[in-house]
């Protein structure tokens, strides 16, 4: 007996994993904010490697870059962080309706950029034809539609013929891409770029010129959450979402669900991409969203699709990135580390889910069998 | 005519690299949209490997043995590679993290990376150009095959390439074996389909599902070196290496998850990509909409085998799904 | 010559959270013989089985292979003890071939689909297969893809044979055809262990029979030695009487009639053939039948769910007498039509609720719609959740917790309870007491009885024989998506019924079903 005992403890599986019952809400954010707090410890220990810096200096470093010298009451880089994290927070908001019906809008990035470029076309084209707030209506119209289109391409084969649309939305970025260049050629000739345009900019409060797209985007931040929880729409995106056989079951017409909400997906991004455009460059190129469409995926995914956590989580990324530059510019490293600190903060928010979902079970000694 | 078809192959290299990395990921069942990362991280490891050979010999081609000078950066590369590979399979095969997310997060890091330690390498150097040159680990790179300056268009075509785009072709071309004609491939390509299915048969779901990441991930690496190594002489800059990763993930769909066809579609991306510069009395705008074509032609062939619903031609059914076999 | 014991099973426990699935079950099977596991559904047949080819490891308790301890922590670890298990829902991957699909997952020196190929068609010739080791799995028929799934196994090697609910997705011919298949591998001494609530089959295949009820083991008889009536005892405990209300139908009026209804799978295999019955308001009609003989197709069908290739489904309006045709229309369409159809079905989480909405927002699912307004309203829904939740006792924290935290038999209330809230005119439900509770069961009956006292139509698809002759006014039987006899629930014997059930109708002999 004692031998088959031996035998078997050298055999049976250490642990094994478990679907966790439901762990409280409250418990699940403590696991999530012990992840970043330990992600950004890890960042701060490779700083310190890096740098040879003191440890907390380097998140003085960080907080500094992000939001300047507030003491000295310039409110300049407070606002540049204000203006990226709204950016990244609208794309987040964008995507977040197509990630609740579970459709992957990995195209955000390309959403933004014709949406863009539709606002870019109307302040040349039409900038000097037209009185200024009929420009404006036409460059809100024509982004909207512009970033819908792109949108609901991919929606269409989706519905009609199952198509992968995390693949179809990641090509459209490209073609999107090489449009701007495109329209570049054609209209920045050989320099091969556009000079501001005076024509059809957003008006500015005050002298701060980020000020309306901060205050544009949180206004959309409280329409999404709305949209997705108060609404018909927004049910019928959860139901979808959770179970295209309940959907059908209730007649929910899952295809013109699909493609209703990549209309509002990419429309969003058509607005966001003309808070880019007539909002803040006045001008255009193939970087104005800069990769910020791959970054909202992940915030969005972060912020469990609700519109308020997003805020924190797109703030947090902005953070990092602004504050790693800073950390690398002090210091002499290059501004890419802020991609690397990004990068590692987001594995472990969506590493730590694990433990949320899954609890590890230790095979404990056995109670002797009895023969 | 001759050189455009060279160009277009050298370009359709590190493509057809990264694709057959990543149809071997995906054949496992895992959407890796961490390649373009990860083939930014072969690059800099290579270029770091190469750089430091270069340096222990004191920057003097006399000195440098020309199997260390291949094996150096080749081996740093894979290794960089993989971990980069080992990373995402933790995280999406052990902690079943979405893949989508944390495929990009590998790409925002992977390009952070290369990106960091190019700039590293750069202020090393302190040269004028922002870039590294490594020109002549580049030229054992290059060595080209003995008679192909002697056979004209003939040697051109087909023996004056770099050692690692005929082995991109071997690669695929084993990759395709070994998918289609192996046991290995066979339980490869169920875990992708169906993993509960592969489970019950007795395949260890969770090392093939690590070992095809790793190796792909490896695979796709080789693609960043070659880019550096012959594509672009052995010089190194930030940036460079461009979208060429997410064409290569646009290839896999192209080439239906099949690693011997994107051999002919990397090489047809190749030629679209480089159609810029040959296209003759185009101007430089149209040469633009014809850098398009390549995801145009994607998004075809892509909807195409969805309304063909061919069940060959799908994606393996359990793309981008995580397993659990307690799962009830 | 005594028998050989294959494999035993010494007081093995397995949980599932809270769920006790095996507690301390013990049984032997023996090489040379054939095992029944006769159980009700939830009796935790498969659960046992599963710990024997590997799927879950067990709490407590051992595993003993020809005499020997065995730790069987993979579906690999069985493969080397030689067991083999056919699991209900096929584990085949489609792409593949036949062939492929066998060799799968085996280590036997170099890999030769071709030589592997002759392996196959030998062991084909030596049981009696009839499978074209080349065929694609996604082109074949069930009973093809079983029959790969179990020479499978044979492939391997297998000397322990499992096999779970064979039965349930063939016809049949195709049923005496695999258990010709089964006695040939007894003749060949291996054993063979088939998990089934089917009586008939236990009778007419097996040597023995192992009894398990609620997770536990009964005990097990030889088969020559017992009886059906025997079996049943063990089964489902000491009879008892279930004395469910029936009242007479209060002047029945048609009010649902389906006409020589057709439905095709998209093979074009036949799911419903020429099936015609009327429905009338104030009575319960039960369907009885083999699980997968087309009793879901039959209610998606009239809940506007499933393509109908044939046939009529007309609903005759109570209040205006208007007669509305239901075919090939979606759900909303017959809603918009004023047709108050509700339908409870058998998936409950995955298509009646939606696991992760909390209660209220699941009894929105039909509602939601109503008015112009493009925001919800959630007033209406909480009050009824709360109404709900207090008439049929639901055990819940608060109408705000989300469905899937709820158990099996509170989760079916909380869908009945909504579906009649809808004050339905026919009401259609599929399995509604399956893993429920005796209280939440006879819960739901009275909820039935109710309906029916209104005047309800109401569809009762079931599948304890005794629940279906007590609670039921008529009876109507479905074997191979055909109407096999429609019989007065208030005469009607189990017998007659289990004949009904697995009789075939002649493809020549038509819809002869009244």
């Amino acid at each position: 007996m004692s031998d088959i005992k031996k035998t078997k403890h050298s055999h049976e599986p250490l642990f094994h994993l478990v679907k966790r019952d439901d762990m409280k809400w409250w418990q699940a954010w403590l696991v999530r904010i012990a992840a970043i707090v330990i992600a950004l410890l890890l960042v701060g220990v490779i700083s310190m490697l890096l740098t040879k810096e003191n440890f907390f200096s380097i998140y003085e470093t960080m907080y500094r870059g992000t939001f300047g010298k507030l003491e000295s009451g310039s409110t300049v880089m407070l606002w540049k962080f204000l203006q990226k994290t709204a950016i990244l927070l609208g794309l987040s908001l964008a995507v977040t309706p197509a990630f609740k019906m579970k459709f992957w809008n990995c195209g955000a990035e390309g959403q933004a950029l014709v949406g863009g470029l539709a606002s870019m076309i109307c302040m040349i084209e039409l900038g000097d034809k037209l009185p200024y707030p009929v420009l404006l209506l036409v460059i809100l119209v024509t982004s909207v539609l512009a970033g819908a289109l792109w949108g609901v391409i991919p929606a269409i084969f989706k519905a009609q013929y199952n198509t992968n649309e995390t693949l179809f939305t990641l090509m459209m970025n490209y073609v999107a891409t090489q449009i701007i260049k495109y329209y570049l050629y054609v209209e920045g000739g050989g320099s091969n770029k556009i000079n501001p345009v005076a024509y059809g900019n957003l008006p500015t409060i005050g002298d701060n010129k980020y000020a309306l797209n901060v205050i544009i985007v949180l206004v959309i931040t409280v329409l999404v959450y709305i949209y997705l929880n108060y609404s018909k729409h927004g049910y019928e995106i959860s139901v979808v979402g959770e179970s295209q056989n309940t959907a059908r079951y209730i007649g929910i017409n899952v295809k013109k669900v699909v493609i209703r909400t990549m209309v509002v997906s990419g429309a969003l991004c058509g607005i966001v991409g003309m808070l880019l455009v007539s909002g803040t460059n006045h001008s255009i190129d193939s970087n104005t969203v800069g990769g910020q469409g791959f970054t909202a995926i992940m915030v969005s995914w972060l912020g469990q699709f609700n519109p308020f956590i997003m805020v924190i989580m797109s703030a947090l990324v902005i953070f990092l990135n602004l504050g790693s530059a800073k950390v690398a510019d002090t210091c002499g490293l290059n501004s890419s580390f802020a991609d690397i600190t990004v990068g590692i903060v987001i594995l472990f928010v969506v590493g730590c889910e694990f433990f949320i979902r899954y609890s590890i079970k230790f095979r404990h000694s056995k109670k002797e069998v009895k023969a | 005519m001759i050189s455009y078809i060279v160009r277009a192959i050298l370009i359709g290299v590190p493509m057809l690299y990264g694709a057959t990395g990543e149809i071997i990921t995906e054949k496992s069942g895992h959407l890796n949209l961490g390649i373009p990362g990860i083939m930014y991280v072969g690059a800099i490891s290579g270029v770091t490997g190469s750089f430091l050979y270069e340096n222990a010999c004191g920057n003097d081609i006399a000195n440098m043995n020309a199997f260390l000078a291949v094996f150096i950066p080749l081996i740093c590369c894979i290794i960089g590679s993989m971990l980069m590979g080992l990373i995402y399979s933790f995280f999406t095969v052990t902690l079943r993290a979405n893949q989508n997310v944390t495929g990009l997060a590998i790409t925002t890091f992977g390009i952070g990376l290369g990106n960091f330690f190019g700039a590293s390498l750069i202020k090393l150097v302190d040269s004028d150009m922002p870039s590294v040159a490594l020109t002549k680990t580049s030229l054992f790179f290059c060595t080209k095959l003995p008679f192909a300056d002697d056979l004209g268009w003939f040697g051109e075509l087909f023996l004056s390439f770099d050692f690692l785009t005929y082995l991109s072709i071997i690669i695929a071309i084993i990759a395709s074996i070994v998918l289609t004609k192996t046991r290995v491939g066979l339980n490869l390509r169920a875990v992708g389909e169906s993993p509960a299915t592969a489970d019950a048969a007795g395949i260890n779901v969770t090392r093939y599902k690590y070992i095809a990441t790793c190796i792909g991930s490896g695979i796709a690496g080789l693609g960043g070196i070659q880019y550096v190594m012959a594509y672009a002489n052995g010089s190194w800059s930030n940036d460079a290496f461009g979208d060429r990763g997410w064409m290569a993930i646009a290839l896999v769909i192209f080439a239906l998850w099949k690693p011997h066809m994107a051999i002919l579609g990397a090489f047809l991306f190749g030629a679209l990509f480089n159609a810029n510069t040959y296209a003759v009395g185009l101007g430089v705008e149209t040469q633009e909409l014809f850098k398009m074509l390549p995801y145009v032609v994607t998004i075809i062939v892509l909807v195409f085998t969805s309304m063909r619903k061919k069940r060959e031609h799908q994606p393996p059914a359990h793309l981008g799904l995580p397993y659990f076999r307690e799962e009830r | 010559m005594a028998k050989q014991v294959a494999i035993e099973l010494k007081n093995i426990t397995k949980t599932f959270g809270k769920v006790v699935a095996n507690k301390d079950v013990s049984l032997t099977a023996y090489r040379g013989e054939i095992l029944s596991i006769l159980g009700e559904n939830g009796s935790g047949k498969t659960t046992l089985m599963n710990m024997i080819s590997g799927i879950y490891f067990p709490d407590e308790g051992q595993i003993l292979v020809d005499g020997k301890e065995a730790v069987i922590a993979s579906p690999k670890d069985a493969f080397t003890y030689k067991i083999g298990m056919i699991h209900q829902h096929f584990k085949l991957v489609d792409v593949f071939t036949a062939a492929e699909n066998i060799v799968l997952g085996i280590e036997d020196g170099k890999y030769n689909l071709k030589k592997s190929t002759e392996k196959i068609r030998e062991i084909c010739d030596k049981f009696g297969f009839d499978l074209d080791p080349e065929k694609k799995i996604y082109t074949m028929s069930v009973s093809e893809k079983q029959t790969v799934e179990i020479v499978k196994v044979l492939y391997r090697g297998a000397d322990i044979l499992i096999l779970d609910e064979p039965t349930a997705v063939l016809t049949p011919q195709e049923i005496q055809k695999l258990f010709d298949v089964l006695r040939r591998m007894r003749e060949a001494g291996k054993a063979i262990i088939i998990i089934t609530h089917k009586l008939n089959e236990v009778m007419a295949l097996s040597d023995r029979v192992a009894v398990l009820r609620k997770g536990e083991y009964i005990g097990s008889v030889n088969t020559c030695e017992t009886s059906e009536q025997e079996l049943t005892e063990m089964m489902v405990g000491k009879k008892i009487s279930l004395n469910i209300e029936r009242t007479e139908p209060k002047d029945p009026v048609d009010r649902l009639i389906v006409k020589d209804l057709e439905c095709v799978d998209r093979t074009g295999v036949k799911l419903l053939s020429k099936v015609s019955f009327t429905l009338r308001g104030g009575e319960i009609l039960g369907v009885a039948g083999i699980a997968g003989s087309g009793q879901r197709e039959l209610l998606e069908s009239i809940a506007g769910l499933q393509k109908v290739s044939s046939g009529e489904i007309t609903y005759i309006n109570p209040k205006t007498d208007n007669v509305e045709n239901l075919r090939d229309k979606t759900p909303k369409q017959i809603r918009d039509l004023g047709v108050r159809l509700s339908f409870v079905p058998e998936d409950r989480l995955g298509m009646g609720l939606v696991a992760n909405m909390d209660i209220t927002d699941n009894m929105m699912l039909r509602s939601y719609r109503k008015g112009k307004s493009f925001f919800l309203e959630r007033k209406a829904p909480k009050t009824l959740a709360e109404k709900i939740v207090h008439d049929l006792e639901v055990v819940t924290p608060s109408v705000s917790t989300p469905v899937r935290q709820l158990s099996g038999g509170n989760i079916q209330k909380v869908l009945v309870g909504r579906e009649i809230a809808a004050s339905p005119k026919v009401l259609m439900v599929a399995y509604p007491v399956r893993g429920l509770d005796i209280n939440s069961s006879y819960t739901i009956y009275n909820l039935l009885n109710q309906q029916k006292a209104k005047g309800v139509a109401v569809i009762f698809v079931g599948e304890d024989l005794d629940v279906l002759t007590e609670l039921c006014d008529r009876i109507m039987v479905i074997g191979s998506g055909r109407i096999t006899g429609i019989v007065d629930g208030r005469t009607a014997t189990k017998e007659e019924l289990g004949i009904l059930m697995t009789k075939t109708v002649d493809e020549s002999e038509g819809s002869s079903n009244e």
